[in-house]
């Protein structure tokens, strides 16, 4: 069985955001690390690899630096690592992201396809399902749980209220909620060997059967109009009423923040 | 020269920071008060490798060098001193005379026990009545046929009843040396399990209370010829190389507790309001906090030259002692430096530093004191 | 996409979800907002609905602002499976061409949505917070046409951290999911009435259809604080143990949880996975509730990015007022059960 797991390095969100004057983000002021849904995914690859010799392939669009990540994957026992980097590439919203990584996994064989729900910088959840669509193979979000049964995916596919059970047909592609399992760490002698092998780095003229108008920022449908930080709020207001008023005035505030609803 | 970590230190570095933040600090209160050894720890610790990073694959082990082991007690001891030295004593104490003295039967036969984690070394050479002087030793083993028959109290043993594989000193005769008699010292490897091998006290300590500290004893305890580690009569020349790769471990246990007092102290500063404003905008904050910055910085030049030393080097007593003695000595200034401006937080258990002034104290101490430090570099000055 | 094309794109469509036959609360949110920006691009709203014997769900969707209401009603559409339904809604906006296409960011719209946007070639905007129309770009910028009736999609990225505003210039539909509760439903008109459009966009089962082979209605869990959207925490004026029943009928009224500060943990009135603060757990939930907790700095540190903090206490000098957005001086133990009461009040009425 052949398994792609597609991972994105992404800031730590705990230690704040920078922006570029142009609204994209600024990547290299931030601490990085592997996107928690994408490492969920990655576990549940080589729980696939522990039990079925499954080969595991990760692959990353983004920065040259972003073969920290494969190295990390490696180290944790991923087979290969193939970063997907070009100026061409930057700037993608998830469109063009899906589409880029697409046409990398197109020169690839695979059983499965396994990513995050979402990134913890953008969270979209977009990228996963919209790779299912250029690649035309069946897609199951919000994966909570896999097995694999002949031919076929087991999942459980988690709902606001209620998670389905499905058997999906591989090829096809999955992606995987942080609850899925608790990802392993790497190892030491693992780190060491990650750092020994040479990665598979690909460029815009390796990408199969993809158009130039759907990749970087050229080709993203959408476009950043305004970014900025939070705003921190100042203080608020303190109020000293009796209790019925008091009452009235909080339900007044949760009524108008949606908190409740008349 | 380069002091820039690679990128496979700085790799395994977030490993064993992530480790140290989900595994181990939330239990570094509740170890330190019960006094429990953190056994699930070490089995998660075994399960990723960590019980084994300097060791040759051909071993079981990771296969890395010293100085990727030596961060891995750094960053261990930022959160939790008790944890930090069972992976010294284990890989230091017992691995590494093993894989240097070792025979190869005795390496196949323990080395990938040990760098697995399955099971868990110790050292003992201390007694009640030999700590740094190792002529002092009371321990005796007596041949007999194809056996060892060992006699005597070991103490203060970290790693004691937890331990597996025990490398043990005793007294196997007696010498003349330039017309002095001297007491003849061997090494040997003790299972546990051995008949006539029991643990006596555990000792109640001021800091790293989840180490389980105790007493050996052998009584009559047959140790088979074939585990007498190294010649007959090297035991102490085995014993003091053990020690000099044993202060690194140390050395970088204090260390990373002088960085976790430090990285508290910094967060707790900035959050501290008094007069109106953070304790960090004070001046008297500030260069404290300078001075433990300072300070700190260059025992971790002097640990990681140590491990260094140790991976390219036959003999590295000095830039062991040297490394031990500074960073000890840095650790104990600087937690008690951080429980003064935690004020009155710093006396309270909660807030960490409290726990790390009090294990601090013991990397003065075990493993060679301060003093002996000193005897060890003035005697390489001086020679 | 030309000039031209983009003009062939009208009015504004929203993904009406239903499950089990029920619409879900963010259709009519969406319907809400749909309306709003409907009038201002003086259009209508179309609510395209998609299940299996849903049509009675078309006059509340009339009710709560859809002009119009487009049926696509089949067998294989019983329950919610990306395939059937991504091509139900992709094949409607390849037909009718809304100029925008609203989506719930649901755990069935954020799949949908990608879905869908992939198919039809367009940009998908996730978890908007804020819908306008506005101009893009935003300032005129020299060399570089401002477009405008452009819808400007807002929404929070890093976790927060931060705020986007996203435009979808030159591709039709401009798609967005939007985070539930946020938007707000119209009061309905009871009168009102849709046009309704039966249509049918021919299913044909390939290798996309999954088999679903049960289907779990999930039991509530105990959840982790870090992971509540409204925290109900008391301090220690909350005064004993027993007491913390009046913030656990207030939890349950409201759908949150109840967390503590540290002096509760210490007195053994709740267990320390409760905790906020610099020892316990930091938390970010969308209503904080500080009640009978004064707001030590080591508090703060582990609730302040709340959304909204609410603060009830009794000590009109208490510092936690300095970090809330509502405070109130007084006695929880009598606005407590009374605000409780008053919400359930409103749930019942509903």
């Amino acid at each position: 069985m052949k398994i792609i797991v597609c991972v994105k390095q992404v800031p730590d969100t705990k230690g704040g955001v920078k922006f570029n004057p142009d609204g994209t983000l600024n990547r290299s002021g931030m601490l990085a690390i592997m996107n928690p849904d994408d490492k969920a995914g990655l576990e549940a690859a080589l729980r696939l690899k522990d039990q079925y010799k499954a080969e595991v392939t990760v692959i990353t669009m983004g920065l040259p630096k972003a073969d920290e990540v494969l190295r990390e994957a490696l180290a944790m026992g991923a087979d290969h690592g193939i970063l997907v980097t070009d100026r061409v590439l930057g700037g993608a919203d998830t469109w063009a992201t899906s589409s880029t990584l697409a046409g990398a996994i197109k020169n690839l064989e695979y059983d499965l396809i396994i990513t995050g729900r979402q990134a913890i910088d953008g969270d979209t959840a977009q990228v996963g399902p919209q790779i299912s669509e250029h690649l035309n193979i069946p897609v199951i979000s919000y994966a909570q749980n896999l097995r694999i049964e002949d031919k076929s995916v087991i999942v459980k596919r988690q709902f606001d209220d209620r998670y389905h059970v499905v058997k999906v047909q591989m090829p096809c592609l999955i992606t995987a909620l942080s609850e899925l399992n608790q990802p392993r760490y790497m190892t030491p002698g693992g780190i060491f060997d990650a750092y020994d092998v040479e990665l598979t780095v690909w460029k815009r003229e390796n990408l199969k059967e993809v158009d130039d108008s759907n990749l970087g920022l050229k080709g993203s449908p959408t476009q950043i109009a305004k970014a900025s930080d939070k705003v921190r709020k100042g203080a608020g207001e303190v109020v000293k009423l009796d209790v019925s008023d008091s009452v009235a005035y909080l339900m007044d505030k949760l009524t108008e923040k949606h908190i409740i609803s008349l | 020269m380069d002091f820039n970590l690679s990128k496979k230190h700085l790799l395994a570095q977030s490993l064993y920071r992530s480790f140290t933040e989900n595994e181990v600090k939330p239990l570094a209160i509740e170890v330190d008060e019960t006094e429990e050894f953190p056994r699930e720890t070490v089995n998660k610790m075994a399960k990723c490798g960590l019980m084994g990073i300097p060791v040759p694959k051909e071993y079981g082990g990771q296969g890395c060098d010293v100085l990727s082991y030596i961060m891995c007690v750094e960053e261990l001891a930022k959160e939790c001193g008790t944890t930090s030295v069972i992976l010294s004593a284990h890989t230091s104490l017992c691995i590494d005379p093993i894989l240097t003295y070792g025979t190869k039967e005795q390496k196949l036969k323990y080395i990938p026990e040990l760098a697995s984690g399955r099971k868990l070394g110790a050292f003992a050479l201390t007694e009640a009545g030999a700590g740094t002087d190792a002529q002092g030793q009371q321990t005796k083993a007596v041949l007999q046929g194809t056996q060892w028959i060992l006699n005597g109290t070991k103490c203060f043993i970290t790693n004691g009843k937890e331990a597996d594989i025990y490398i043990v000193i005793a007294v196997t005769g007696i010498v003349e040396k330039r017309g002095t008699k001297k007491k003849e010292i061997s090494a040997f490897i003790v299972e546990k399990g051995t008949p006539g091998f029991s643990f006596g006290t555990k000792e109640r300590k001021m800091g790293i209370n989840g180490s389980s500290t105790y007493e050996l004893i052998f009584n009559d305890c047959c140790i088979p010829n074939e585990n007498m580690l190294g010649a007959k009569g090297k035991g102490f020349g085995i014993a003091m190389h053990t020690l000099d790769g044993g202060r690194i471990g140390i050395a970088a246990q204090a260390l990373g507790l002088a960085e976790g007092a430090f990285d508290h102290t910094v967060k707790y500063v900035k959050e501290r309001m008094q007069f109106g404003r953070s304790i960090g905008q004070f001046q008297n904050t500030q260069f404290q906090l300078a001075d433990m910055a300072t300070k700190i910085e260059a025992a971790k030049l002097l640990v990681y030259k140590a491990a260094k030393a140790k991976e390219n080097k036959d003999s590295y007593s000095v830039e062991a002692a040297m490394a031990k003695l500074y960073a000890a000595e840095t650790a104990m200034e600087v937690t008690r430096k951080a429980v003064q401006l935690h004020g009155g937080y710093g006396y309270i258990k909660e807030y960490e530093v409290e726990r790390m002034m009090r294990d601090a104290k013991i990397t003065e101490i075990y493993e060679g004191t301060s003093e002996v430090q000193r005897m060890v570099i003035a005697g390489n000055v001086l020679k | 996409m030309n000039k031209m094309d983009l003009q062939e794109y009208r009015g504004v469509s929203i993904y009406a979800q239903q499950v089990d036959g029920q619409l879900s609360r963010i259709s009519l949110e969406l319907l809400g907002k749909a309306r709003e920006l409907a009038d201002e691009l003086e259009t209508d709203v179309t609510a395209v609905l998609i299940g299996s014997n849903v049509k009675n769900l078309v006059q509340p969707l009339a009710q709560y602002g859809a002009d119009k209401v487009i049926i696509i009603d089949n067998p294989i559409l019983k329950d919610y499976r990306t395939e059937p339904y991504a091509h139900a809604l992709a094949s409607m906006i390849k037909t009718y061409h809304p100029e925008i296409m609203l989506v719930g960011a649901t755990a069935i719209g954020r799949d949908l949505g990608p879905c869908v946007s992939a198919r039809v070639a367009t940009g998908l905007t996730a978890d908007c917070t804020k819908l306008e129309i506005g101009d893009f770009p935003i300032n005129p910028v020299a060399g570089k046409e401002q477009k405008h009736h452009q819808l400007l999609m807002t929404r929070p990225a890093f976790g927060g951290n931060t705020i986007a505003t996203i435009a979808c210039p030159n591709h039709r539909p401009q798609m967005a999911t939007v985070r539930p509760g946020v938007m707000q439903a119209m009061k309905p008109i009871r009168e009102a009435k849709a046009v309704v459009v039966e249509y049918d966009p021919v299913f044909v089962c390939n290798h996309k259809y999954v088999e679903i082979l049960d289907i779990v209605k999930s039991v509530a869990e105990t959840v982790d604080i870090m992971d509540a959207k409204i925290l109900i925490s008391g301090g220690r004026g909350v005064g004993g143990s027993d007491n913390f029943k009046i913030l656990e009928e207030l939890a349950a009224a409201i759908q949150g949880e109840v967390s503590c500060s540290r002096a509760v943990v210490d007195a053994g009135w709740k267990p320390k996975e409760l905790q906020v603060g610099q020892t316990g757990k930091t938390v970010r939930p969308n209503v904080y509730f500080a009640i009978g907790i004064s707001g030590a700095i080591q508090h703060v540190a582990g609730m302040e990015d709340s959304d909204i903090i609410i603060a009830i206490n009794k000590d009109e000098n208490a510092p936690i007022f300095d970090v809330a957005d509502y405070g109130i001086v007084g006695d929880y133990k009598k606005i407590v059960p009374e605000l409780t009461k008053q919400i359930l009040n409103l749930k019942m009425a509903k």
